[in-house]
């Protein structure tokens, strides 16, 4: 007898879970220290017994989010000003509610447990979608979660278009995706049915500038670690292509060469050191960007592909056309393109006449470059001198996130918790110091009196009171 | 169509300019900002004039609710630019050494403000502080509904700013629908239109911003509620009473998003409530209200005959407490008072926006914490109590944008605070610091020395490589030195 078929995913049912998710929100268990503790430590204890399978950089999210929760969770006290006087002042952070992440398949577990720190941590109720493309893991999340956690309020739901079709009609209080700008846009339109706010973490075409009279050697090593050794340029921060001046390239080239030899071999296709083509259709995907005819004659290094494995070679081309395919679409895989102007300060145009990306890279060691790119590049973030390593390394302190057709909001470490949190205003007054000038009937002397206290000029007032006019 | 070319020309001008990087320049922002100060003083006559005609506004009501708040808005600005501007910086754990981090805020570009009738100046230009403040270009939509103040706004920015980085676009519905068409940086709307219902306008904004990636702030309505405790019988009781009329029928008459739209009451103090407010509207209208000078007019006739309609419904008329007045030729409503209309009722499922006031009785004052929870989310909640464990609960188990204790509507006016929605009532928040940060983006800067170099970053890999990430990702120092010499043994074999 065949085994029943899993339960269907339809509106009945999303509608039945957002019944239940919102039930144990207004129970309000979730806003409770000790929720928000146990879970987080629920998914540290899973973290360490499945090291193996889980990312040490979760471990790390959970143990801040634990280390702070209580700074994170208390309310800021904030001055107020004479205009106001006599009262005090706060801002309350509070969960949204009911939440949803959906999730992306180059860092599943990342990707999906990071958000879901945040949402956690914040005392919010979480649905998180993880992507069906990196369909091991996300049958690992389902069943991890669903043993340690909270399941009446911290559900996974898997699935591809239809079950996400289902979560996206329901009413959420936040959603976060994780994605490409095509879904983001349908994302966002579907918030907008019910008034959501969203983080929108997209990608876009991270540029990287070479600048001459740089350490070739240590750029190379890290643009090669950025690219390749980052999934294999499956990443919204992989540097996506490099822009330098037509005198520096062979250089450039050459190391990197070197150095792509010196991680990975001679045998580069095959080294098991690179991960391969998450799936067939983006193997395919990938290879119609080589064959393109504007771009296969200006492959410098790579090119070879195995399809049976989903792999591609570490692939350079050179002097590529601005209006090639590959130079039209976010690339994300293991080919970098490398263009050539005359002066490096010609980048500039280049990117700004482009989608802000998610991170953009510049390595040089002239100052005035460096402060000219920081002005004038606008991108999620910016990396001199390295890539990709403020994901990485300034995990809690940096906000991670894009800006234009790269996203929209952003998280790690406390913004993750400010990110799930509406930040309440609360204004306590004293019935003491009433000033008669705000009620009616209204009369000149009242008009200036409020003239001078909105103005926050103290004589002002003082004169006002007593009648005088300050001339 | 003319309307749409020009407006297109126009846009393509304002994102000209912000190429240029002028708008980026500190001296440009603060020359704008005092262009604006200058603008409210030297046309505060014709303000004046203009809400008058627009929404029969006393000046010393605009002066405390538009016109002093942006005076007040702009100096704050002024004061604070520097800083706001300045980068922030950002620790890293050492084994980011060496490095620097901060977060830069840029601007995010050309932005686009919709605004609103009620309050015609201050949600027009509070907001435009900040976009300026952040250094973008900015288009303006002030509403149509108050034609005379859209009128002096488009004039003014005209003769007082940059015409090349900020434009007024004046218009209705069609117009707002070809700006909401265009390709924005940021939108920021604030929605008042009640007979789409305020957030229904807010879905069709955000829809339309869907289709760039844009990112919008909502700044939406709801129903405003009041818990009274009984503080009627102590020597408060004036104040309470003052600010209460003051929240509701002293700010345009009711029509404010922030204006308290119903009062929750213990039923055995509702009698001496009412028999308080009737007094003290007697002292701060007199006798005949329409006559004092002291009270706003409705809107628009569309507007005034919602408002009538609203009383239609014979149970909710035979509520009626106090007023119920009305005078169409001269978009008149009389301060009204209700008692427990049906909660059924549209005077109790839709935001009032006008100067009717239910009161909803209940047994016991900490009931209103449930009454509040069980409906939409409000931009503010408003408490006069002097029970602090009542006002716990109230911050801690209900939401909403704010929660204003002991007064109304001076929340407006805090530099300090965020001013914004939740749920239904919006998302997003502005005033002070918070104008400058919803239109900008805090871009994450790392700077990396080209001197230290953590050779098992790179491949090929092996366990030792693997070890050392799981030190370094625990900022286990000690952990990292003792396995790099060796004297520590990696945990798992990688190839299992």
């Amino acid at each position: 007898m065949a085994t029943e078929k899993k339960e269907v995913f339809n509106a009945e049912a999303g509608a039945a879970m957002m019944k239940e998710l919102r039930s144990a929100f207004a129970s309000g268990k979730t806003k409770t220290h000790q929720w928000r503790v146990t879970q987080l430590q629920s998914l540290l204890r899973l973290a360490e017994d499945h090291e193996k399978d889980i990312i040490a950089m979760m471990k790390a999210s959970c143990k801040l989010a634990l280390k702070e929760l209580n700074h994170w969770m208390t309310s800021e006290k904030v001055k107020t000003s004479i205009t106001t006087f006599p009262s005090s002042a706060e801002i309350v952070s509070e969960p949204l509610g009911v939440v949803l992440v959906i999730s992306a398949w180059n860092y599943p577990f990342l990707l999906s447990l990071d958000p879901v720190i945040g949402a956690i941590a914040a005392g919010n109720a979480v649905v998180l979608k993880p992507s069906e493309i990196a369909a091991t893991t996300s049958s690992l999340l389902a069943k991890y979660l669903g043993e340690y956690l909270d399941s009446s309020a911290i559900k996974v739901i898997e699935g591809a278009v239809p079950e996400t079709s289902v979560l996206l009609e329901q009413k959420w209080d936040k959603i976060f995706y994780t994605g490409n700008g095509k879904v983001g846009r349908v994302v966002l339109a579907a918030a907008a049915k019910h008034l959501t706010p969203v983080v929108l973490e997209l990608g876009g075409k991270s540029p990287v500038i070479v600048d001459s009279n740089i350490n070739l050697q240590v750029a190379t090593r890290r643009i090669i670690a950025g690219k390749w050794g980052g999934n294999n340029g499956q990443a919204c921060v992989s540097p996506d292509y490099i822009i330098t001046t037509k005198d520096y390239a062979p250089k450039l080239v050459d190391a990197l060469k070197t150095e792509l030899k010196n991680f990975y071999g001679d045998d580069q296709l095959n080294s098991k050191d690179l991960s391969r083509i998450v799936s067939s259709n983006h193997f395919a995907r990938l290879t119609k960007l080589l064959d393109d005819d504007k771009v296969s004659g200006k492959i410098v290094h790579g090119g070879q592909r195995d399809e049976s494995n989903l792999k591609i070679a570490p692939t350079i081309l050179l002097d590529v056309p601005e209006d090639s395919l590959i130079m039209t679409e976010e690339i994300f895989g293991p080919l970098l393109p490398i263009l050539t102007v005359d002066r490096v300060e010609d980048s500039y145009k280049i990117i700004s006449s482009r989608s802000k990306p998610l991170a953009a890279y510049l390595f040089t060691n002239n100052k005035k470059l460096k402060e000219e790119f920081v002005r004038n590049v606008s991108a999620g973030g910016l990396v001199t001198n390295d890539t990709t390593l403020h994901v990485i390394l300034a995990v809690h302190t940096l906000p991670f996130g894009g800006v234009g057709e790269s996203g929209m909001g952003a998280y790690h470490g406390k913004f993750s918790f400010d990110a799930f949190s509406h930040k309440k205003a609360v204004l306590h007054r004293s019935f003491a110091g009433d000033a008669p000038a705000r009620y009616p009937p209204y009369t000149p002397g009242k008009l200036r009196f409020l003239k001078a206290l909105l103005n926050g000029s103290i004589l002002g007032v003082i004169c006002a009171l007593f009648g005088w006019s300050k001339a | 169509m003319e309307v749409e070319g020009d407006l297109e020309a126009g846009l393509d001008e304002l994102r000209a300019t912000y190429s240029t990087g002028k708008t980026k320049e500190a001296a440009w922002r603060r020359s704008q900002l005092r262009g604006l100060l200058t603008l409210l003083e030297e046309k505060e006559g014709d303000i004046f004039k203009a809400l008058k005609q627009d929404l029969g506004k006393h000046p010393v009501e605009a002066y405390r609710d538009e016109i002093g708040t942006l005076v007040k808005s702009v100096n704050y600005a002024l004061g604070n630019l520097k800083k706001w501007m300045a980068s922030k910086k950002a620790e890293l754990p050492i084994a980011a050494f060496p490095s620097t981090a901060e977060i830069l805020p840029e601007p995010l570009g050309l932005v686009l403000i919709i605004s609103s009738w009620n309050f015609p100046f201050g949600l027009s230009l509070e907001p435009f502080i900040g976009a300026i403040a952040a250094g973008n270009v900015v288009v303006l939509k002030p509403s149509e509904l108050a034609p005379a103040c859209s009128s002096v706004l488009a004039k003014a920015v005209h003769a007082y700013l940059d015409n090349k980085a900020v434009k007024v676009i004046e218009g209705g519905i069609s117009v707002s629908e070809k700006l909401l068409q265009q390709k924005w940086d940021k939108i920021f709307f604030t929605g008042l239109d009640v007979f789409i219902c305020s957030a229904k306008v807010g879905r069709v904004v955000m829809t339309a911003a869907a289709k760039h990636l844009t990112p919008v702030t909502l700044e939406l309505g709801g129903k405003c509620p009041a818990v009274v405790d009984s503080l009627f019988n102590t020597r408060y009781k004036q104040v309470v009473i003052k600010r209460i009329l003051a929240g509701k029928f002293g700010t345009c008459a009711g029509q404010a998003c922030i204006g308290i739209d119903y009062i929750l009451a213990e039923t055995k103090y509702t009698s001496t409530l009412v028999e308080q407010l009737k007094v003290w509207i007697k002292k701060m209208f007199g006798e005949n209200p329409k006559e004092s000078n002291s009270i706003a007019r409705i809107v628009s006739k569309q507007h005034f005959l919602r408002l009538k309609n609203l009383l239609d419904d014979p149970m909710v008329k035979a509520s009626i407490v106090h007023g119920g007045s009305f005078d169409e030729d001269n978009l008149f409503i009389e301060p009204t008072i209700l008692v427990d209309p049906p909660l059924e009722a549209e005077i109790m499922t839709e935001e009032i926006f006008g100067p009717l006031l239910p009161i909803i009785t209940l047994e016991n004052i900490e009931d209103s914490i449930q009454f509040i929870k069980s409906r939409p989310k409000a931009l503010t909640i408003y408490a006069f109590s002097n029970n602090e464990r009542f006002k716990r609960r109230m911050i801690s188990e209900t939401s909403s944008g704010c929660v204003t204790f002991n007064d109304t509507i001076i929340q407006y006016a805090a530099d300090t605070l965020p001013f914004g929605g939740v749920g239904e009532s919006g998302f997003g928040r502005y005033h002070g610091k918070f104008s400058f940060e919803a239109f900008s983006h805090e871009k994450a800067v790392l700077r990396r020395s080209f001197l230290t170099d953590f050779w098992f970053r790179y491949p090929p890999w092996n366990d030792h490589k693997l070890q050392l990430f799981r030190s370094a990702y625990k900022f286990d120092y000690l952990g990292v030195v003792l396995t790099a010499l060796g004297l520590k043994n990696s945990k798992q074999d990688s190839s299992k």
